[in-house]
């Protein structure tokens, strides 16, 4: 078997975190209207447990978990409840929101937190994080508390803490870690134990020493492994391949490969919610791009929008031609600036009018860079035809299921070729097809 | 704000900065050596056979661009490529008509019949020489030697008694205009390498199997390696990515089959040399190689550690 301690493939970007690498943490205040999305997870729309009127208080629940895969939301602020309406969303789509009119005095509901939760059973930690509404803050938001839990019998190997933040312009999971390294840790040991996971490591990428230094002070017998800077380091079946040298089995779960990763920022959401009895209703993201006029990493409340979070840091210096919000590889370009910060929305990147221009794309030539930095061993350039020329069952063999979407390809090719767009259409007809009854 | 209009678009929104266009212009810089050292040798005929050749290639492509009703993409230097590398492997003395129909061969029927760039299992500029080969066999074997032009013998069709080493390494001997020079080739090769535009597999798979053949066989490997187009093809030739295999051990086994038949050609066969025909026969099973060797997909075939 294959020993090397390595993933397979992978690029390196230009990793553009100059700007923000070192800027502290700033808190923003929370603007006067908030859109709060029911949806700010994987899985199914939150239910709301309040209606158009009601006076609410910061950290109240706004929405109950709507189903298994789901989560709750809860009011980032004291306020007065709007509207209850569908609104944008950072996937495109339109998903129902609670606006919230601020009322300015950030009037908490009672926390519960607990002096020492480490003393909590593992049963207590899960529904108090369940309870939180705590999601994977490294952009994926798969509800936590269910990712603590494999099928009964199962006891993970590896509680592994992401901290490697491979895309390129994102310093917020940097700075969380310098900044915040107790909580960090204190998020990783109720998570060991809500999981039973028998080891925790931290893996950070090696472009980030002041990260390590200021965690490995605290770490104490927790392992801190370095990662190398190659992009997507920190994707979770190429972070398990890197850590524990097992793979995930294809369509099967990280814990099938006794493991279970869970990002930086969502330890330190757990640690919130535990110890000082907070949910999660604000997130560190990192703004930043030529355009914005103060990049920098802000404490921003969920719900902001991107205009109010973008004026709040000083406002564009020029137009911007694309505006993400995730990181540059994978993250979601947005229609306008009405769309609001997530439990899931790491970043807001803004490109120049020329770094948006999509290039055209000319005839593939076969280099096979794609298959070269594949970090799913995939053939790229086999996929994208299959794609196109609608071979789905061609392309079920080939692996596209198997894609991870970082788009490692798509950066690559030299001919510029949509590989990645025409592979995630492959991957949507077979997943259409597979569900529907014949 | 309200009027700010913005680009959406899938993610990646990020590119890599190299594309075809520098690719192809890249080669033509590692060919700079070698037009060098044939200008050298060989004077205006290296001049005349290169350029008409690259017209030829280009003028050809435009034509069937224009004719199958595509956007013009001349410009992306693919078929300057192919003019070049054509225009190199021939011999000094070729009459000009004859380099400008193998252009205009390899770049119709080695590419632009099978659909254009990227569409050709065959390496084009081969093609052209496999054409003018079998068409004007006494042109294309009149070798003469450098500086003086005075008809010779190439080393491989006198055998190992016909050169020194370091004439064979510096290119002082008879051959075709660009392949003569070892050191030259090399130079392109480094440069190709450096890029990121050359897979070393595929000459270190040519290189090592025919050294192994040599040996095996008793015959001189530095006289099987520096001789006749096996430089010129290794590092030119055979690394095309269009024509050579997706997966790296794909390219291992392309390129040590590749050495192969060159040897078989060279020790068994009835033509002193087999580079062309060796790469042109190996770019015929690329699609099996890529069938053969596909990587396991992360995942797959793996068993769950419970």
């Amino acid at each position: 078997m294959r020993r090397v301690r390595s993933f397979f493939g992978g690029i390196y970007p230009k990793d553009a975190k100059k700007s923000t690498a070192s800027t502290p943490i700033q808190t923003l205040s929370a603007p006067e209207t908030l859109v709060v999305p029911l949806l700010q997870h994987v899985g199914v729309e939150a239910q709301p447990v309040v209606a158009k009127g009601d006076e609410v208080l910061k950290g109240q629940l706004l929405a109950d978990a709507g189903s298994a895969i789901s989560a709750p939301v809860h009011s980032p602020v004291s306020g007065k409840v709007l509207a209850i309406e569908p609104r944008a969303h950072q996937s495109g789509h339109s998903v129902t929101a609670i606006v919230i009119e601020n009322d300015g005095n950030d009037t908490w509901v009672e926390k519960s937190g607990h002096p020492d939760p480490v003393q909590l059973d593992a049963k207590t930690i899960i529904e108090r994080i369940r309870e939180a509404g705590i999601v994977g803050m490294g952009g994926a938001g798969f509800p936590t508390a269910l990712k603590l839990v494999p099928p009964p019998g199962i006891t993970p190997d590896y509680l592994i803490i992401n901290g490697c933040e491979c895309e390129p312009y994102s310093t917020s999971d940097d700075r969380i870690m310098v900044e915040y390294p107790e909580d960090i840790i204190l998020g990783a040991q109720l998570m060991a134990k809500a999981s039973g996971a028998r080891k925790i490591i931290i893996a950070i990428e090696d472009n980030k020493p002041e990260a390590y230094a200021s965690l490995k002070a605290k770490a104490g017998a927790i392992e801190i492994v370095l990662v190398p800077t190659r992009y997507p380091a920190g994707g979770e079946k190429q972070l398990i391949q890197y850590v524990t040298r097992r793979e995930v089995p294809s369509g099967g779960m990280p814990y099938q490969a006794g493991a279970i990763v869970q990002n930086v920022a969502t330890a330190r959401a757990v640690a919130l919610a535990l110890r000082d009895g907070e949910p999660a209703i604000s997130r560190v993201v990192t703004v930043i791009g030529d355009p914005i006029a103060q990049p920098g990493n802000y404490l921003v409340p969920v719900g902001m929008t991107l205009d109010d979070l973008i004026q709040a840091t000083g406002g564009f210096t020029q137009t911007p031609g694309k505006v993400v919000i995730g990181g540059a590889m994978m993250g979601e370009a947005q229609f306008d600036l009405q769309t609001p910060i997530t439990k899931m929305s790491g970043g807001v990147l803004a490109l120049s009018e020329a770094e948006s221009h999509t290039p055209d794309s000319e005839p593939c030539i076969r280099c096979a860079r794609c298959v070269d930095v594949c970090p799913a061993q995939l053939l790229p350039l086999r996929l994208e035809a299959f794609g196109m020329n609608e071979r789905f069952d061609d392309a079920r063999e080939f692996g596209a299921l198997d894609c991870i979407e970082c788009g490692s390809c798509n950066y690559i090719c030299p001919a510029k070729r949509p590989l990645l767009q025409y592979i995630r259409f492959a991957k949507m007809e077979i997943i259409a097809r597979e569900n529907k009854p014949n | 704000m309200d009027d700010l209009k913005l680009i959406v678009a899938p993610s990646p929104h990020m590119r890599d900065k190299d594309t075809t266009k520098k690719m192809m212009f890249g080669v033509l810089v590692a060919l700079l050596p070698v037009l060098a050292a044939s200008i050298y040798f060989y004077r205006f005929d290296a001049v005349r056979l290169v350029l008409l050749s690259a017209g030829a290639a280009v003028a050809t492509e435009a034509i069937f661009q224009r004719l199958r009703k595509q956007p013009i993409r001349i410009g992306d230097g693919s078929a300057l490529v192919t003019g070049f590398l054509l225009g190199l492997i021939v011999p000094p003395t070729l009459p000009s008509w004859m380099v400008i129909l193998g252009a205009a061969f390899a770049i119709a029927i080695g590419k632009q019949v099978f659909g254009g760039l990227g569409q050709n299992p065959f390496n084009p500029a081969l093609v052209g020489r496999a054409i003018l080969t079998v068409s004007f066999s006494t042109a294309m074997t009149a070798w003469t030697r450098p500086f003086d032009a005075i008809t010779a013998a190439t080393p491989l069709a006198i055998g190992e008694a016909g050169a020194r080493i370091p004439d064979l390494f510096f290119g002082s001997v008879a051959g075709s205009l660009g392949e003569t020079s070892a050191l030259a080739i090399l130079l392109g090769g480094i440069y190709l390498f450096y890029r990121g535009y050359l897979d070393y597999r595929v000459p270190v798979g040519i290189f090592a199997s025919v050294i192994a053949v040599s040996l095996f066989t008793g015959q001189d490997v530095f006289f099987h390696l520096l001789s006749g187009s096996l430089l010129f093809g290794a590092v030119f030739m055979a690394t095309d990515p269009v024509t050579s295999p997706i997966t790296k051990a794909g390219r291992w086994i392309f390129g040590i089959g590749i050495g192969l038949i060159i040897m078989l050609i060279r020790t068994w066969g009835s033509y002193p040399e087999g580079v062309t025909y060796a790469i042109l026969l190996m770019n015929a099973v690329t699609p099996l190689i890529n069938r053969w060797t596909r990587p396991r997909i992360y995942g797959q075939g793996v068993k769950t550690s419970e």
